[in-house]
């Protein structure tokens, strides 16, 4: 059998189209599966109580406020870091072999897997600086993971300011931070922001790093000082889902859409960021 | 534009006509600093598990750690069985995830209509955007039941259903890089080729992934270094029995990951001990399984940059 080039066109595209198919289908099954199990169990109680009867009861409240402060604690440390790397990069640093290094590094960075920065964390922090397992050894061990997203995406945003708006201000008599400052910052703020969004929203979805570093099995409190040890909502799901014989499904399945909500919020707004960046951009 | 321009403009520029103030020496500095900071971290990273790790190797010796046994509580250190276990998982996801990640991405980029595109690109990040535990559980509660009546096993539990999750967690990843890479295909390849009268698929398969195939490659590493260092997902949902993989029926039975060992056991060591030195020996394995394949990974992009700077200047 000889196929012409059109009939082997149109196989070739309908193997293509439905692996693509197969490749989406279950991303939009998943998430609707998770949310209509997990809306029954969802209630005001759910969201804002303590957990009882060993988690098998009650909410999940001190869980969501364990993952809101380690990601804004993470956001407080990687965000600068990362900016200044970020305009180290773009603005200051010409290529050389050590900004090469440096952007291996980042690469490098980026692909540590999630649990040997767990390790690391423990060694380096919570052991060696006898941080303890705390929130503040937590979020300095997830701030370096998200530390790669941020520079990367910060970087880019950065280097997309055109270079004449930088020449036009040093030509008026402003000094580089002053360009920087007043000019480069300002234009790439939303490109910024995307990813600061999309580290901190990997930050929240982690556990591995965590488990070792900050992560409480069960604490029915909310964390009093960045000291103490914080429940997480991922950590939780980990702990319901295979720790904790006899758990009810609803509770199991009410965790997973918090924490998909969190998660897909955060994601919406970094997309709507960026639309909204491309619609006021001025060059 | 070349970025290299402007940097020379302004250097030249502060260096004659400005009085920097000492706040602006002192944020430059900092500046500075954190862009040294990435090079610092991967330096602490290895600094740190090496010295948590190389005690190790006085504790046990290197056949031990090479034996086919890995009974921590009993003293028996041997990496084989986590090692084969990451192996065979990591190899059953990127068979998955490699052809199904680069059909999408040749669909997104080539096939797709506009409109379909600008839904398929955020829907494929939003699945790179779901936390691992929330993959883990969802296997235990749906694929991990569905696996074992379909296969009838007596468990769910398989490295088959991990490395099904694993192809999940690692197409975001491909799909995004090699889509980027078959983007910088310039317009004009395609032109030409449908000029001379190639039909669609003819170009996509002769001109533009040929084109963009260290992109491609790229896509296909990162996405397997993703798999390699998954640790909550498989520890949820391959069963977590530490033997030997034998045999093409290995697949379907539970194993065990080097990440999901050490995921699993560090909470319960005590500090110092054998048992906690070997953990982070295997954490050490880990960091340089992931170093090689991002240096390869970004040396194969290097040179394709340099390459293809010379095909179009």
């Amino acid at each position: 059998m000889h196929l012409s080039r059109y009939q082997t066109e149109r196989i070739a595209f309908m193997v293509i189209g439905s692996a693509t198919l197969l490749t989406v289908a279950p991303i939009i099954i998943v998430i609707s599966a998770i949310f209509i199990s997990g809306a029954e169990a969802i209630s005001w109680e759910f969201i804002v109580e303590m957990p009882r009867d060993g988690m098998r009861a009650g909410g999940i409240w001190p869980a969501i406020v364990g993952t809101t402060y380690l990601a804004i604690g993470t956001g407080l440390i990687s965000v600068p870091l990362g900016l200044g790397a970020a305009i180290y990069l773009s603005e200051y640093a010409r290529e050389s072999a050590w900004t090469r290094t440096i952007r291996v590094a980042i690469v490098n960075l980026a692909g540590i897997p999630s649990v040997v920065y767990g390790l690391f964390g423990l060694g380096l922090f919570v052991l060696f600086l006898k941080l303890g397992s705390s929130i503040i050894a937590a979020c300095l061990t997830l701030s370096i993971m998200t530390l790669p997203v941020i520079i990367s995406t910060a970087e880019e945003a950065l280097r997309a300011v055109p270079q004449s708006f930088r020449v036009v201000s040093i030509g008026m008599g402003g000094t580089r931070w002053q360009t920087i400052r007043r000019i480069v910052l300002p234009q790439a703020m939303p490109g910024i922001l995307t990813g600061v969004i999309l580290g901190l929203n990997r930050a929240a979805g982690e556990t591995a790093p965590i488990l070792f570093t900050g992560a409480a099995f069960f604490l029915p409190r909310l964390p009093s000082s960045i000291f103490d040890q914080t429940m997480a909502l991922p950590y939780h799901l980990f702990v319901i889902s295979t720790q904790v014989p006899g758990m009810p499904l609803q509770i199991q399945y009410g965790t997973a859409s918090v924490l998909l909500v969190f998660v897909l919020t955060m994601n919406i707004l970094a997309a709507s960021v960026r639309s909204w960046q491309r619609r006021k951009r001025q060059w | 534009m070349n970025p290299e321009d402007g940097t020379r403009v302004m250097t030249t520029t502060t260096r004659k006509s400005t009085h920097r103030k000492p706040l602006e020496i002192l944020l430059e500095a900092l500046v500075r600093v954190a862009g040294y900071s990435a090079v610092v971290f991967v330096a602490l990273i290895f600094i740190f598990l090496m010295r948590e790790a190389l005690p190790t190797f006085n504790e046990i010796s290197i056949s031990e750690l090479f034996s086919r046994r890995w009974y921590p509580i009993e003293d028996y250190f041997g990496t084989l069985p986590l090692l084969t276990g990451s192996l065979v998982i990591t190899l059953g996801a990127a068979l998955i995830a490699v052809p199904f990640g680069l059909m999408t991405a040749v669909y997104i980029s080539e096939i797709a209509p506009r409109w379909l595109r600008e839904f398929l690109k955020p829907l494929v990040e939003v699945l790179g955007g779901i936390p691992s535990v929330v993959l883990g559980f969802l296997g235990i509660l749906v694929l991990a039941p569905l696996v074992r009546e379909i296969l009838h096993i007596p468990t769910g539990l398989t490295a088959f259903t991990g490395a099904v999750l694993l192809a999940g967690m690692a197409i975001p990843t491909i799909v995004s890089v090699a889509e980027d890479a078959l983007d910088t295909v310039p317009k004009s390849y395609r032109d030409a080729a449908l000029a001379l009268g190639a039909t669609r698929w003819q170009t996509i398969w002769r001109i533009t992934v040929p084109a963009a195939r260290s992109g491609v490659l790229t896509a296909t590493m990162l996405g397997i270094g993703r798999a390699i260092g998954e640790t909550m997902t498989v520890m949820m949902v391959t069963g977590n029995a530490p033997q030997i993989a034998s045999g093409l029926s290995a697949i379907f039975m539970p194993l065990r990951t080097m990440t999901a060992t050490i995921a699993a056991e560090m909470g319960e060591v005590a500090n110092g001990s054998v048992h906690y030195h070997a953990l982070f020996y295997i954490g050490l394995a880990l960091f340089l399984i992931s170093l090689t394949v991002n240096l390869t990974a970004s040396a194969v992009l290097f040179r394709a940059r340099r390459r293809s700077e010379r095909l179009l200047s």
